[in-house]
């Protein structure tokens, strides 16, 4: 197999990182010997997905160690090694998916052109040093007692946990800065769907930051420094805390489960899986335009899930619903979670098989979304759901067939409901230590 | 609605980084011994035992032979700290070194820890002068002068005020509250840095401790307010009110002059106005029966603007980049909130009620109070960098 540097990353002793700083060797390797790998070659090669709420398979704790020689199963996470910055692709996309979240999208204030582009370098420049595990800037203490310090300090001694940071550009971005004519025919607004209630302040964006991690205390350090450098010339519009991730880019032994207590986006897209993802993430030389080369489309929604409810639905009615059993996984009429899918089998507005490749014309996305609560509501009832990403070559042959027949039919819309929606065109990686996020689209 | 003032050892700090004039009370292995001081404090005398020094290590030995607890400060003659020492029991016996170059400075005593103090002058001679930026001096003077400017003309904005309330013309009392805080808003973190006036005159319901009572503890211009605008009526004690705030706010101009002011505190006290727009006044709980927020929230801005024209000059040749996007801002905010004057010229302090500004437009101010407080917030290491 062949392996593009920043996507499918994990711990990293020896690749790339900040030009000023390199994660600790035996960070990257001290997990070789307690290695938990499960025969992760055995579980490739499934190219469909297309669960619109989901889980997927998962190595769990277990992660893609990547050293200069090859490649061995190492449990990153535990080891809290750094993911890759440097690559052609953006790091945070097929990069194992860690436990926690901080999205947030950003309104662009300024005007001034030299000015947003000069924000977008100070950003890589400290994106790159916080995925490495380092202070932004001069650091959080120690400089002159008059001024406040350039890092915030709450990330302090601790590891980078695989912190990632992908930045993607919205819609509205493309409206400013004579950029009219750059925005990709494959960044639509989205249609509203059926069912749609959106909440203008919980969506849309110029910019948006996805920061993952394996310790949440280091992805909310990441958008909170990042914010702080933005201050005048992006606003945060809004940000979703996420845990619990509801899909994985690993396939392994254990599928996490939403919180409506289901094994659901068994089928995702591997990280691993060259020829999937560049069929169905990676937008290839010739989709255009030429800067997004490299690079995919990020649909992010906020999905409500009215778990009250749905905790008063008999377990019969709950595994119609999905089309799988509560307890394996297993699709109807089959014994094992990864049993391929009867999907004449299922009722005709389940879940699985409204979402499925085979009932959208193949269309098919990665996903890596994440389970939020924010506390209740006031009306006592639960704020959480499925915070919603996945990652696609064209949101018209993506996103948007499955949630068309998700939204028609979907006998799951009785229990969810969507409440924030947003697109962004992820750029490509940033490829050394000069280049900058989104060089190719401002240069 | 916080103390604003400058930690002790921030302002010492800020001195040492201005002049090379380090403070260093803990040590007590004073070298020149015909450097020593020997200061005796009680509670209304200030004794020293010589006026004239020589440059270098300087020894304050102090002794409290007051009832009072006293603090001894060695400061320069514009109040800036060289070196300070509190909480001296009365008895006791402490000592305050520093590493000092020639020029003139004040020793003051503040028995029972309050007030100026009683000073004494003293004069250091031999070896290198203290290098001072004459600009910084004038910027700390300039703005002492605002600030009393400030205070002058608030005290008879007041009195127009709470002579409407003291006649119970709640119409009249309504019309010139907004305006009678003007200047105290614009200077809000000078009149913070004395502790006692600001709750007594400036203090918000929710400000109240718990076995405060909220009829007899509570005073000040917020009170009022309540009474004005919520219970719609004006009685004794908003009458004795009334005439508190004018005794508080005397009390505020007779000392506002002498506040302990340095370039520092001057540019951090900028950035502290913007925290009070952010934390209150965006919030619309400064104001929260009147909903005349936008009028503090101008007057905090202007007072920001102030601090900062008059450090502009030595923080551009530091940092440029900084004070040109601190231009940037602050006209940006200026046109922001020119959006919400109801009427009159760009001068006019006639803004929409902040009930009436929706939350899409409180977002937008929050954001440009956010463009401004960052960049802001650099401004003290600008201008201390300066040689």
């Amino acid at each position: 197999m062949t392996h593009d540097t920043a996507g499918t990353a994990g711990a990293t002793g020896t690749s790339g990182t900040s030009g000023t700083s390199g994660t600790e060797p035996e960070e990257a390797g001290s997990g070789k010997g307690n290695s938990a790998s499960p025969s992760r070659r055995s579980l490739l090669g499934w190219g469909g997905a297309g669960l619109a709420l989901g889980a997927a398979v998962t190595g769990g704790a277990v992660a893609v160690a990547r050293s200069g020689e090859g490649e061995e199963a190492v449990p990153a996470s535990s080891a809290g090694g750094a993911v890759a910055f440097l690559g052609k692709h953006q790091a945070g996309i097929t990069t194992p998916v860690q436990d926690r979240l901080h999205f947030a999208a950003f309104d662009v204030k300024t005007d001034d052109r030299e000015q947003f582009v000069q924000l977008l370098k100070d950003w890589t420049k400290a994106a790159a040093r916080m995925t490495a595990g380092h202070e932004v800037g001069e650091g959080a203490f120690g400089g002159l007692v008059e001024a406040p310090p350039d890092d915030t300090g709450e990330a302090l001694g601790l590891k980078p946990s695989r912190l990632t940071l992908t930045i993607g550009f919205g819609p509205s971005l493309f409206e400013k800065f004579g950029l009219k004519d750059d925005r990709p025919e494959a960044l639509v607004d989205l249609p509203r769907f059926p069912g749609d209630n959106l909440d203008k302040t919980r969506g849309g964006g110029g910019l948006c930051v996805q920061a993952c991690a394996d310790d949440p205390q280091v992805a909310v350090h990441a958008i909170r420094n990042l914010a702080r450098i933005g201050f005048g010339k992006v606003a945060v519009r809004w940000s979703q805390l996420g845990f619990g991730k509801t899909s994985s880019t690993t396939p392994g032994a254990q599928t996490p489960r939403n919180l409506f207590g289901f094994k659901d986006g068994t089928r995702n897209i591997s990280g691993e899986d060259n020829s999937a993802l560049a069929k169905h993430v990676w937008v290839g030389e010739k989709d255009g335009p030429d800067w997004m080369a490299g690079g995919s489309y990020l649909v992010a929604r906020r999905i409500r899930m009215n778990v009250e409810t749905w905790d008063r639905t008999p377990l019969g009615e709950q595994e119609d619903i999905f089309g799988r059993d509560k307890g394996e996984g297993a699709p109807v009429g089959k014994a094992k979670e990864h049993d391929e899918p009867f999907l004449k089998a299922m009722k005709p507005d389940s879940h699985v098989r409204l979402a499925h490749p085979d009932t959208n014309d193949g269309a098919t996305i990665l996903r890596r979304g994440y389970s939020f609560t924010d506390g209740t509501d006031g009306l006592g009832r639960l704020d959480a759901g499925l915070f919603f990403l996945a990652y696609q070559r064209d949101v018209r042959t993506g996103f948007i067939p499955v949630q068309r027949s998700l939204a028609r039919a979907d006998v799951l819309n009785e229990y969810i409901q969507h409440v924030g929606s947003a697109v962004f065109a992820i750029p490509p990686g940033v490829r050394d230590k000069d280049d900058w996020w989104g060089r190719a689209l401002f240069s | 609605m916080r103390p604003a003032r400058l930690p002790a050892a921030t302002a010492i700090a800020a001195v040492a980084a201005l002049t090379a004039v380090t403070g260093c009370t803990e040590k007590s292995d004073a070298k020149g011994g015909g450097n020593t001081v020997e200061v005796t404090a009680t509670d209304d005398k200030c004794e020293v035992s010589k006026t004239k020094l020589s440059s270098g290590h300087v020894e304050l030995a102090i002794e409290n032979k007051g009832s009072k607890v006293t603090e001894v400060y060695l400061l320069f003659p514009d109040d800036r700290i060289v070196s300070e020492r509190e909480n001296i029991g009365p008895g006791t016996k402490q000592k305050l070194t520093a590493e000092v170059k020639s020029g003139s400075y004040q020793i003051a005593c503040k028995p029972g820890m309050k007030g100026d103090g009683i000073r004494q002058k003293i004069s250091v001679s031999g070896g290198k002068a203290v290098k001072r930026d004459p600009r910084l001096d004038k910027a700390v003077a300039d703005y002492r002068a605002y600030a009393q400017e400030q205070a002058d003309a608030t005290l008879p904005k007041v009195k127009l005020f709470t002579d409407a309330v003291r006649k119970g013309d709640i119409e009249a009392a309504k019309k010139t509250y907004a305006n009678s805080r003007i200047g105290w808003e614009r200077t809000e973190p000078v009149a913070e840095s004395f502790g006692d006036i600001d709750p007594k005159v400036d203090l918000r319901e929710d400000g109240l401790e718990e076995d405060q009572d909220l009829e007899k503890d509570w005073t000040g211009w917020h009170r009022l307010e309540r009474s004005l605008w919520q219970d719609k009526k004006l009685g004794e004690r908003d009458k004795e009110l009334a005439t508190l705030l004018d005794k508080d706010l005397k009390d505020w101009q007779k000392r506002v002059g002498k506040a302990e002011i340095t370039p520092t505190s001057m540019a951090n006290g900028a950035k502290e106005l913007l925290d009070e727009v952010a934390t209150g006044k965006v919030t619309g709980e400064e104001e929260r029966y009147s909903h005349t927020d936008l009028v503090d929230f101008k007057a905090n801005v202007e007072g920001a603007e102030k601090a900062y024209g008059l450090l502009k000059s030595v923080a551009s040749e530091n940092d440029p980049a900084l004070t040109k996007e601190l231009d940037k801002q602050f006209a940006a905010l200026d046109k922001l909130l020119g959006k919400y004057r109801e009427g009159g010229g760009k001068d006019s302090y006639e803004f929409t009620s902040y009930d009436k500004v929706g939350k899409a437009d409180r977002k937008g101010l929050q954001d440009g109070v956010n463009a401004l407080a960052e960049p802001l917030s650099k401004l003290a290491a600008a201008v201390v960098s300066s040689k």
